[in-house]
């Protein structure tokens, strides 16, 4: 009995936790809405975070593009080819791309690449009591160091998810018209026909802002709110990748559903 | 402001949950003056820091600076306020992405509209008073540890402030840097015009410097004075501090039950088995 109400009691209080950490993420993604004002008066700090999370993630972003539109050329190709339609090679993977690769995979990359160096950054700030020396400097920290982070990683995650899917789009080019010997023009034709620009590629660009705010917010959030120690830091690195690329998938599919029903 | 105090506690009581931090504490504060508040660590002190940096908010009584009760101004008064004070951070706390020189520049650069060539002036100039600044192009993570101190030190009075606090100014410094440190302090209270509180434990450097001394244990203060009057003090606390005793009213011990009880209930699996005697 006392096993079964401890078990409830504990259930209890980790649902109440939850809650009340939801709640402080809101109250606290709000004040980084009402102290953006720096991060555009004064654009340079924003671009200097872009710098970080954006530029930084190029590498990645490219050569991971670029190796998923290739297996999507060779793997499509392969299913084409049996309904003889391998022309529609060029459809298959700007479709993937643009629609669905494009931005949850370049969104997981940038939680993971990114996203945690913002958290492991802002909680080692405010380990070494960073963020309490600028509070007693006069200078609101979320206004000068989590908001330009927070703006950079929303401006960066579209940029970087349009890169990764043209990317892709090259990488199919190269196994399907390059080595395998798809015919070029049709491969650029259907495409043209095929992807609409509101239907799929807004949708797609919508998806990526999304994911964009979705993985900065937890990222500067977990920051803020990390225990200032190093477990408490490595925790909080951790929780951010975890979290962030499970609210990306499920962000995908409420998105996806309300997108592309009845198309 | 008549009493000629630029800050007064005055009868605070803070806690976190349950456990009372601060009990009922005054002290003053007097303009121009060099103050440390001296006690063990976890006495509440570095609490009572943050409580006059507004940070914290007591459970009742007021905080005073310049006459401006501190913990009831709403967050922008609170940030007017503390453009004129400067706070020194046990570590440093310097931006570990930035050199010196824009550590130094920070708050110039935030809080004033003065063009460039003047900001780098200043910000050398305040270098060149804790005599680093051929250091101001290094970044924090080149700095040894009594440097960056002196670092920190200078971007704090970047904006004159007039009441400086100091958190363990002296923590973990080799006798040099701590000299250096506590020689800084008073010769930039003293140029500067300014008000210092300095919080420590280091009972030596601290009265080197000093004119006035609080001493603080569990919350309140057991005993003040200026540093003659805390070296000669017969307050069995006080004097066991100054002295760094072994035994007085701070027992060496932390409680246990006997030694022979406690050598017999070891039951070989690394746990103490309860002795009825214990229980």
């Amino acid at each position: 009995m006392s096993d079964a109400s401890e078990l409830l009691r504990r259930l209890g209080a980790h649902v109440t936790g939850m809650i009340w950490r939801l709640g402080f993420a809101t109250r606290f993604f709000l004040l980084i809405l009402k102290h953006s004002g720096t991060s555009f008066r004064r654009f340079h700090l924003t671009v200097r975070e872009m710098y970080f999370s954006g530029v930084q993630s190029l590498i990645i972003i490219i050569v991971s593009g670029l190796f998923v539109g290739m297996v999507l050329g060779l793997q499509g190709y392969d299913t084409l080819v049996r309904y003889g339609s391998s022309e529609a090679l060029g459809v298959l993977v700007a479709l993937s791309l643009v629609r669905e690769l494009g931005p949850v995979v370049a969104g997981l990359l940038f939680a993971s690449r990114a996203g945690s160096a913002i958290t492991a950054e802002i909680g080692l700030m405010k380990a070494t009591e960073q963020l309490d020396a600028m509070e007693m400097m006069a200078v609101d920290p979320i206004a000068r160091v989590v908001a330009p982070r927070f703006w950079a990683g929303v401006i960066s995650m579209p940029l970087l998810a349009a890169l990764f899917s043209a990317m892709g789009v090259f990488g199919g080019y190269l196994v399907g018209v390059r080595m395998i010997g798809v015919d070029e023009g049709s491969f650029w034709s259907q495409m043209k026909a095929a992807v609409d620009f509101g239907d799929d590629v807004l949708n797609g660009v919508i998806k990526s802002f999304v994911f964009g705010i979705a993985i900065t917010w937890i990222a500067v959030f977990e920051g803020y709110d990390a225990p200032p120690t190093a477990e408490g830091v490595s925790g909080a690195t951790t929780r951010t990748v975890v979290t962030a690329s499970l609210w990306v998938l499920a962000l995908d599919f409420v998105l996806t559903a309300l997108m592309f029903r009845g198309d | 402001m008549s009493t000629g105090n630029l800050v007064e506690v005055d009868n605070v009581t803070f806690g976190y949950d349950q456990r009372a931090v601060l009990s009922r504490i005054s002290l003053d504060v007097p303009k121009g003056k060099v103050v440390a508040i001296m006690g063990l660590s976890g006495c509440g002190k570095t609490t009572l820091l943050r409580l006059i940096g507004g940070s914290v908010r007591p459970r009742q009584g007021e905080v005073r600076v310049a006459g401006q009760v501190v913990n009831r101004l709403s967050s922008d008064e609170l940030y007017l306020l503390r453009r004129r004070m400067g706070m020194l951070f046990q570590f440093g706390a310097l931006f570990t992405d930035m050199s010196s020189f824009d550590n130094v520049a920070f708050q110039m650069r935030e809080h004033t509209s003065l063009p460039e060539p003047l900001i780098r002036d200043l910000a050398m100039m305040k270098l060149h008073a804790v005599g680093l600044r051929g250091a101001a192009k290094l970044m924090p993570s080149e700095l040894s540890g009594g440097m960056a101190r002196r670092v920190a030190l200078a971007r704090s009075i970047a904006l004159d402030p007039m009441l400086m606090l100091y958190d363990e100014p002296f923590a973990g410094l080799d006798p040099i840097s701590l000299g250096v440190i506590g020689q800084l302090i008073r010769h930039l209270n003293d140029s500067l015009g300014a008000t210092s509180i300095i919080v420590t434990h280091d009972v030596r450097e601290a009265l080197r410097i000093v004119d006035y001394v609080y001493f603080m244990s569990e919350g309140v203060v057991i005993a003040r004075g200026t540093a003659e009057e805390i070296r000669a003090s017969e307050e069995a606390f006080v004097h066991q501090f100054v002295h760094g005793e072994m035994s007085g009213p701070v027992a060496f011990d932390y409680p246990a039950r006997e030694l022979r009880e406690d050598m017999l209930a070891w039951d070989g699996d690394g746990f103490y088995r309860e002795t009825e005697a214990a229980a």
